[in-house]
């Protein structure tokens, strides 16, 4: 029989939970910071530098106010790493998931999770499937969040390419953003999930967001460049940072199967662990 | 941080103040510009609803605020800009009415360009800066507020919001433009090389 969890420990994860979200909607990491600050260096247009410059005057505005960087505080993505010694079961996702309520209370967050076929607001941003949680096991209890927006992830593609066709990743990665035009609110980050199943794709892409973004494979960087190319620009205004970085993650795939999937995201790239003692 | 802080250089900047009047139709597309006075916000129901029972405040001279904000008490908590395409079909009443410019992100389609020419303008906020917003705000006042706090048309008084003009009283439309080039762009890059012809 598992044990249960020690209501210590649970109480511990649901602060865990609403620490990482606070961490996460209110200050962007170290690496994401300094991208838009070099972005906006390489800027030749005044336009886009001034799109630049009030994002960065936004980032420093939320620090200082303690508000969330952007209204749309996402849906509450999670990623939890489980040392060998912690029992899973529903009483860690339940913690999880009370944590998401009290983020939401406390930072507060703007209510956002509804029934896909109702509308209505469950108010707390909990809800079937709601929060998202993915387990790993691993040496600590880590708790990462990834709030993630509308704006951006409504612009995400997904396609079952043909083995043949791997040299038109770049360009339906490319097209993906032509398509979302200034929409996802750029300059973005893509995450590319290649291989695994239809729905794996979809996963690894987004897991793809939590990498940090201040190193780039030569093949991120060729799909990098082919996104700039656009010009799309900061916010759709037109310029030479349309995407912060490109991140591929992959896996095995079936010989006959090429899944291809884009998350975007938006310039406001919010990740945050917190590392819960036990 | 001091205000006009947020849109480098500076003494480019031209600074409107509300009520709007023809000194809208000098703008061109890409000019960068500040906003004070009073701004209304109003998203995809708020519209719906002043169709049917008409607009709760005068139009002349107004400037509409695609946003749905975080309101908590008096205080305007985080209010950035909504996608304003989601209003593309709503607009051309309001700018009927005598509304002179539209506030948002993303751009406005052909049809809303047009409906804006020899009348206003559409100016883009930067998404996503809801802090910086919210720092330049006061809250005014609320109309229908029935339909919650995000579809609300809130009264809110501006203090040097920076912005660019996206679409001028001319037609220009830098979104247009840019989307022209990143399609040509796309094509010369990812066309298939041409065949010979034998």
């Amino acid at each position: 029989m598992i044990p249960s969890p020690d209501p210590a420990l649970l109480a511990a994860i649901t602060r865990a939970t609403c620490e990482a979200f606070r961490q996460a909607e209110i200050t962007l990491p170290p690496d994401v910071k300094q991208a838009i600050r070099t972005a906006e260096e390489h800027e030749t247009s005044e336009v886009a530098r001034g799109e630049l410059a009030n994002i960065l005057a936004n980032l420093e505005m939320a620090e200082a106010l303690s508000v969330p960087i952007c209204q749309d505080t996402g849906v509450p993505v999670i990623y939890l790493t489980m040392p060998p010694h912690v029992p899973l079961n529903n009483g860690i996702y339940e913690a999880i998931a009370e944590g998401v309520r009290s983020a939401t209370r406390e930072i507060p967050l703007r209510p956002n999770v509804v029934g896909p076929l109702t509308r209505e607001n469950t108010g707390d941003n909990t809800g079937e499937g709601m929060p998202v949680v993915h387990v790993r096991p691993g040496d600590r209890l880590t708790i990462t969040v990834l709030p993630k927006g509308a704006g951006a992830e409504n612009m995400s593609r997904i396609a079952m390419m043909l083995p043949s066709e791997r040299g038109l990743i770049p360009k339906f990665v490319a097209e993906t953003m032509l398509i979302a035009g200034g929409k996802p609110c750029p300059p973005v980050v893509l995450g590319v999930g290649i291989g695994g199943t239809f729905d794996g794709a979809a996963a690894l892409a987004k897991e793809a967001l939590l990498e940090p973004i201040d190193t780039m494979t030569p093949y991120e960087k060729e799909i990098l460049a082919a996104v700039n190319a656009l010009g799309i620009g900061p916010m759709g205004v037109g310029g030479r940072t349309t995407a912060l970085a490109v991140k591929v993650k992959t896996a095995g795939c079936h010989t006959a199967s090429l899944p291809v999937a884009v998350n975007v995201q938006c310039w406001a790239c919010r990740r945050a662990t917190v590392e819960v003692p036990c | 941080m001091p205000p006009g802080n947020g849109g480098g250089a500076v003494l480019s900047i031209m600074d409107l103040c509300t009520p709007l009047s023809h000194e809208v139709l000098m703008l061109r597309a890409g000019d960068r510009v500040t906003l004070s006075g009073t701004v209304y916000t109003a998203r995809d129901e708020a519209h719906l609803r002043m169709i049917e029972e008409g607009i709760p405040f005068d139009p002349h001279g107004a400037v509409i605020y695609h946003c749905g904000p975080v309101i908590q008490g008096q205080r305007v908590i985080a209010a950035g800009p909504t996608t304003s395409a989601r209003m593309n079909s709503l607009s051309g009443f309001l700018i009927e009415r005598g509304v002179r410019a539209l506030v948002g992100k993303g751009g406005m389609s052909r049809q809303v360009a047009d409906q804006l020419k020899g009348r206003g303008v559409y100016l883009a906020f930067t998404g996503g800066c809801a802090a910086l917003a919210a720092s330049r705000m006061t809250l005014k006042g609320v109309f229908f507020e029935d339909l919650g706090m995000a579809e609300a048309v809130w009264v809110i008084e501006l203090d040097r919001l920076p912005l660019v003009v996206g679409i001028d009283a001319a037609g220009n439309d830098i979104f247009e433009g840019v989307h022209r080039n990143a399609q040509a762009e796309f094509r010369k890059r990812f066309s298939p090389k041409k065949e010979t012809p034998a």
